[in-house]
């Protein structure tokens, strides 16, 4: 009598609770497509996902029914526009259990809020003979901002080693770690390796000595559950193109005392209470941070995509990933001749991999040619590639819509390459 | 489009035993290429004798396309004048972007190499040792050490 309402069957879940992949793939209308006349296997989502109808459709419905400008004028269309914008930064503070909407700037992806940190905080806190503390497995996207930031100041940027299987020396971390260090940037997630770094060791070693950390996590975001709060991080950066939102749409997350201290990095419209040509009077958080119009349509498909995200069940999606990870690692060690790159013992389901006699490009051509798409090449990574003495890797990497048949798919592919090379 | 049209034997033999491998010590005329969007590097070495190229090396890292390439790059330069190297130049840089091209010259075994056409991706694997041969021949005219970027 008391019993609770019978509730809907979930149709992302199976009867033992695992994610459906294939229900998930009817939601991506790309997945349907062929190249090269097979049915394509998109296995390049450490690059860039795909995206669920629920996305194309809201950023359909947002061009058709309501665009305008945001925050600016009084008719409908700009109060529609403004108030869905809005939304989706309370739908990322949400999804990332920030405390406050005014943490969460809207930037261009990870690169931009890598950026906007390395510019704005960097240019007021790094003074001469200051460290900032990155690691040997970071992308480009997190060592280049700092290199350039350095260099303003005549700060040093010094880079943590790492083991063989691809994971941090926390030992040699927190050596490096030191009275000079005054930020720490790391990833979240390798994108190269697919290692997840102790990002909670590294934090809590950091704010003991008072040091805010930065995590980039463009690929963890889409992967596990990212909590700031919990994480304790100072700064979180992603992508919405790496989460099945479009591309252009990012997210920078700053503790609020950080942001507040921190001077704009970019001048223009939005980004002002009042101006003259003397002197202007900035904005509020977050809006400070966020000149000219933004990407609003992308705001709105990042809001999507979170929906979809919490639809599918972030552990489900983990949970299924891991175990394609765990599968795909074991059948491709089988290979003869194929080496992992990065063997973490916590990883992403991103697989890194050469083969012997074959360059990683040539392995890519041919994948393509059996219709299975993945990265070769050094992944905006040159320096952990360089650590581990290669030019270059393959990379196979999952999402939401992989599934065991297209793990079958790679290594038929990867037969094919051992044929045209033996 | 068959694979093979790609990986013809012919490539798969000189990516497997490069021809003319290594460095010339010393050399007349050097220079540097890279592919940024692979991170491939090549090394070429060069003796000219007489406007000449008598002897050619390469090293570096790079994919069966680029290694065979530079291996028969290696072998169908040899000997050949400057003025025949750079029309060899021409041609084979037509062969790899034009469609239906028909060579002016005699490329022999070059022409497996004109599959690459149906990889645009794959062209400037092809390309990057004809790239930076002939910028390694003009700068040595000009009396520099060269790097060339097929970017």
């Amino acid at each position: 009598m008391n019993a609770p309402p019978a509730r809907l069957a979930d149709p992302y879940a199976d009867a033992e609770g695992r994610l459906r992949a294939e229900r998930v793939r009817a939601d991506f209308p790309i997945l349907e497509r062929e190249v090269h006349g097979r049915p394509l296997v998109y296995l390049d989502s450490a690059a860039s996902s795909q995206q669920p109808r629920a996305v194309l459709e809201a950023t359909e419905h947002y061009a058709t029914t309501s665009h305008a400008n945001v925050h600016r004028g009084v008719h409908t269309l700009s109060q529609e526009a403004t108030a869905a914008f809005e939304a989706a930064r309370e739908s990322v503070r949400r999804f990332i259990n920030a405390r406050k909407p005014s943490e969460i700037i809207f930037t261009r992806g990870t690169t931009e809020a890598i950026n906007l940190v390395a510019r704005s905080w960097g240019g007021t806190q790094l003074a001469a003979g200051d460290e900032v503390l990155i690691t040997y497995l970071e992308h480009h996207a997190n060592i280049v901002p700092w290199q350039l930031a350095c260099a303003a100041a005549g700060a040093r940027l010094i880079a943590a080693p790492l083991t063989p299987a691809g994971e941090l020396e926390l030992g040699a971390f927190l050596e490096l770690l030191g009275p000079r260090t005054k930020m720490v940037a790391l990833a979240h997630v390798s994108n190269a390796l697919g290692t997840t770094l102790p990002v909670a060791q590294v934090i809590a070693a950091a704010h003991e000595r008072g040091v805010p950390v930065l995590l980039d996590g463009a690929q963890a975001i889409a992967h596990q559950r990212v909590d700031v709060q919990q994480l304790d991080c100072d700064f979180y950066a992603f992508s919405g193109h790496k989460m099945y939102a479009p591309t252009g749409i990012g997210v920078l997350y700053g503790r609020e005392s950080l942001l507040r201290a921190m001077p704009p990095w970019q001048g223009g419209g939005d980004m002002i209470l009042s101006v003259s040509i003397a002197h202007s009077t900035y904005n509020e958080l977050p809006w400070r941070f966020e000149a000219g119009t933004p990407n609003i349509s992308g705001a709105i498909g990042l809001a999507a995509a979170i929906d979809y995200l919490e639809a599918l069940g972030r552990d489900r999606v983990a949970a299924h990933e891991q175990r394609l990870l765990l599968l795909a690692t074991a059948q491709l060690a089988a290979i003869p001749g194929l080496q992992l790159i990065g063997t973490a013992r916590e990883k992403a389901a991103v697989i890194s991999f050469t083969l012997r006699g074959v360059h990683p490009h040539d392995i890519g051509t041919i994948l393509d040619q059996e219709g299975i798409a993945i990265r070769t090449g050094h992944h905006c990574a040159m320096p952990v590639m360089t650590y581990y003495g290669l030019a270059a890797t393959a990379r196979a990497s999952f999402g939401c819509y992989s599934t065991e048949a297209d793990i079958e798919r790679l290594l038929a592919g990867l037969e094919r390459v051992r044929e045209v090379f033996a | 489009m068959d694979i093979r049209e790609l990986y013809r034997d012919v490539i798969l033999d000189h990516n497997r035993s490069p021809r003319n491998f290594g460095r010339l010590e010393p050399a007349d005329a050097e220079a540097l290429g890279h592919n940024p969007l692979c991170g491939d590097s090549l090394s070429l070495t060069l003796r000219l004798a007489n406007d000449r190229l008598s002897e050619i090396r390469f090293n570096g890292q790079g994919c069966a396309i680029s290694v065979a390439s530079a291996s028969m790059m290696s072998e169908a330069v040899s000997g050949k004048s400057l003025p025949e190297v750079e029309a060899l130049y021409r041609e084979v840089h037509a062969l790899f972007t034009e469609p239906a091209h028909v060579p002016a010259l005699p490329l022999g075994k070059l022409m497996a190499l004109g599959g690459v056409r149906e990889f645009p991706a794959r062209v400037k694997c092809a390309s990057l040792c004809w790239h930076t041969l002939h910028a390694a021949l003009q700068r040595h005219a000009a009396g520099e050490r060269p790097t060339v970027s097929t970017e």
